[in-house]
């Protein structure tokens, strides 16, 4: 197997045709090629979310405004949120997640390679499946409809009686299909890790990378697993007559909720962890020094890990839980600032008496930190019920989740994106665009989600397609719109740069960032077979050890 | 296997928390204790296929190919049963208390429960099966001993799901 893919790698890839070439990349089961397909699939979900973003935003631009229609504005928000957290940042990560760890910790390819496959092909089925109702959605009998029962689609709008025609269903089986395809890839990394280390890297000499997607595939084993039982619930309400969510016949409406966030609070730590990985990969190189408190960062990484499959009914204050319930939820989301807290320490402490570069990856990293700060402390806001009771299903917490998600996860995954990217092509990107894409999204990101928080406070209901004018909410729609136009203009610049760079950037070299970790110790881009010589190491920082024999860290660690 | 495993057993999790939350809110009978009556003989079928599977992992690994077959096909015997033994079960309920998947609560759970683990049961049978196909066709050796004992760790699973199961719907149910 592997011999017959070294001889095809011999020919110039340009030489082959081009049916040739796409048939090679549907049927590959090559974990850099899986990561790439990963990848561009989130970036085209990522243009198709962004669209469906902006026109809300339109929508809301001022009161009164009627750009489209109640309906459409529900099947949008529903279709926004469902887009972003399951076909964007999750293919995302898991794309870089793919191409990475193999690479990381000194192995050819993931442990089972044809289960990698299908669980990208599962994924992408399932996109293909969220999008297919916006045809299909009433059963291909005139215009479809797309599912507008909001992501988290609670009972009993979910209702045959609530929700005719298929669009429902068609959510249902996209969430539960690449659900499938999450629980594989997460399989598939525990394995690659626990099993595929290269001689002499222990665990506690693996690269901080490996450690947080090591947490996020078991976070994914235990969280997507509930939301798979309860889509497969949901069809049986749906399709056979039952009553699960049914509270007509004794059913539980309070029960989905719960399936739903004991699935749905781990996610953002699915999606977190390895955006803590890009930056604790990124910002030691750039700050020139070995990452501070490796074991505390471990420790934490794994206590955000237990932790955060305790917190979920934070999201359910306001359903009438009990007193007892309610301090549960509010005391272990507290606890779970801690290990986080430790984080932004370490990190700041890598930072502090470095010699700093601020190339691109570095600015999206820095910005990373300061908003992930912010996130973190309007979520400590939220995760005092007092406060939730007020601020629920306002702005308040749409600003508060985007400021996690964009400013912290998106932002660290632009930066991944930036530093890997010679890696991936080969080629160097473009400094000057990459400044620009930085400095076009965070302001677009700040008049944005900054001034999400003002109409929050001032009680604008999420959801809502409308508004009445003088309620003080007018002029902080207008400005969170104005920095969708710069978000927008942003992700162009970041379009253009990856594929300008393709075709045309100065060729990188094997190590253009002077990094410590075995990725950047094989060529870029890297053969099919990663190392024609299985590495081994001695220390966290394999490469500064080959660099400075001198002074390697083995001696110290 | 095992991270396979933890991810069915959240499923499985899921489901079972979904029937002890359910239990007795149905609005309309027929209620578990009126129709429910514990498969025991069934139930020792599949537990000790658990013993037979691992027997005849064991004389794999052993070599000794013959007394493999007889084990292996015991197992298969066994899991047959028990899965005969739900059909029988399900027949009784529909047709004799025309209970359905539709009719209350306890139908709803009970039978996505059970009919959950009945799934698990057919893909484990079907696994065994083509092991067996291999088996017949002398395609089976020593070196597979490893891989067979993957497999038996899934039905062993089943088995201890099935553990549960029981003492959800069959003890504490009724």
């Amino acid at each position: 197997m592997s011999a017959n893919t070294i001889v095809l790698s011999e020919f110039p890839a340009a030489s082959r045709p081009l049916p040739l070439r796409l048939h090679e990349w549907v049927t590959t089961v090559d974990h850099k090629r899986l990561g790439i397909l990963y990848i561009l699939f989130a970036l085209v979900f990522l243009v198709l979310g962004g669209i469906e973003a902006t026109i809300m935003r339109l929508q809301l631009i001022r009161p009164h405004n009627d750009l489209v229609s109640p309906q459409v504005f529900n099947r949008m928000f529903t279709m926004h949120g469902t887009t972003m957290i399951f076909f964007v940042i999750m293919p995302m990560v898991l794309g870089f997640a793919n191409y990475l760890v193999p690479l990381m910790i000194g192995a050819r390819d993931m442990a089972f390679p044809r289960l990698n496959a299908f669980s990208f092909w599962m994924t992408a089925l399932g996109g293909l499946f969220l999008y297919f109702s916006f045809v299909g959605g009433n059963g291909l009998y005139g215009a479809g409809n797309a599912p507008d029962v909001g992501w988290f689609a609670y009972a009993p709008l979910t209702a045959k009686t609530f929700s005719v025609g298929h669009s429902t269903d068609f959510w249902t089986l996209s969430l539960f299909v690449s659900g499938v395809g999450s629980i594989g890839a997460g399989v598939n990394l525990i394995a690659t890790i626990l099993c595929m280390r290269c001689p002499g890297m222990t665990l506690g000499r693996m690269p901080l990378l490996a450690w947080m997607n090591l947490t996020m595939g078991s976070l994914i084993i235990l969280a997507i697993s509930p939301l798979s039982a309860a889509q497969l619930m949901l069809l049986v309400d749906r399709y056979l007559g039952g009553h699960f969510f049914d509270t007509q016949a004794g059913g539980s409406a309070v029960i989905w909720m719960h399936f739903f966030w004991v699935f749905g609070h781990p996610e953002v730590y699915i999606l977190v962890l390895p955006a803590f990985a890009f930056a604790s990969e990124i910002i030691p190189v750039f700050s020139r020094k070995a990452i501070f408190g490796y074991q505390a960062m471990v420790l934490a990484t794994v206590a955000i890990g237990f932790i955060s499959m305790s917190v979920w009914a934070h999201h359910m204050f306001t359903v009438g839980m009990s007193a007892g319930a309610n301090t549960f939820f509010v005391l272990s989301t507290m606890a779970i600032a801690v290990p986080t807290g430790i984080k932004i320490f370490n990190w700041l402490a890598t930072m502090w008496g470095g010699k700093i570069r601020f190339q691109t990856p570095m600015l999206f990293c820095s910005a990373f930190l300061f908003q992930f700060l912010i996130a973190g402390l309007t979520g400590i806001m939220q995760g005092a019920a007092p406060l939730d009771w007020q601020l629920t299903a306002s702005y308040f917490v749409v600003a508060h989740f985007h400021y996690v998600i964009v400013g912290g996860i998106l932002f660290a995954t632009f930066g991944a994106f930036y530093y890997w990217f010679p890696k991936v092509s080969g080629k160097m990107y473009s400094e000057v665009l990459g400044k620009l894409h930085f400095w076009l999204f965070i302001i677009g990101f700040h008049l944005t989600f900054d001034f999400m928080h003002i109409p929050g406070i001032l009680g604008m209901p999420r959801r809502i397609y409308t508004y009445e004018p003088g309620r003080g909410w007018d002029i902080w729609n207008l400005i969170v719109t104005i920095g969708v136009f710069f978000q927008a203009a942003g992700i162009l610049a970041f379009a253009i740069n990856l594929i300008r760079s393709y075709y045309r950037g100065k060729a990188a070299g094997n190590d253009p960032w002077d990094a410590w970790t075995l990725e950047w110790s094989t060529s870029s881009p890297p053969p099919v077979y990663n190392y024609a010589v299985i590495p081994s190491v001695r220390s966290r920082r394999p490469l500064w050890d080959l660099k400075h024999p001198e002074d390697p860290d083995w001696r110290y660690e | 296997m095992y991270c396979l495993i933890a991810a069915e057993t959240a499923i499985f999790s899921i489901f079972v928390v979904a029937y002890l939350f359910y239990i007795g809110k149905s609005l309309t009978g027929p209620q578990p204790k009126d129709v429910l009556h514990a498969p025991i003989f069934y139930t020792v079928c599949l537990l000790s296929s658990s013993l037979t599977v691992h027997s005849a992992v064991r004389r794999m690994a052993a070599g000794k190919t013959a007394a493999f077959g007889r084990w292996w096909m015991l197992t298969i015997l066994l899991g047959g049963t028990f899965l005969f033994g739900t059909a029988r079960e399900w027949r009784h309920l529909i047709v004799d208390e025309s209970l359905t998947i539709d009719t209350n609560l306890f139908g709803t759970t009970y039978y996505s429960l059970v009919g959950l683990h009945a799934f698990h049961v057919t893909m484990g049978l079907l696994a065994l099966i083509t092991v067996a196909l291999f088996y017949f066709a002398n395609r089976l050796r020593q070196e597979h001993a490893e891989r067979l004992e993957v497999l038996s760790l899934y039905w062993h699973f089943v088995d201890a799901v099935w553990v549960v199961v029981f003492v959800v719907v069959y003890v504490i149910g009724v």
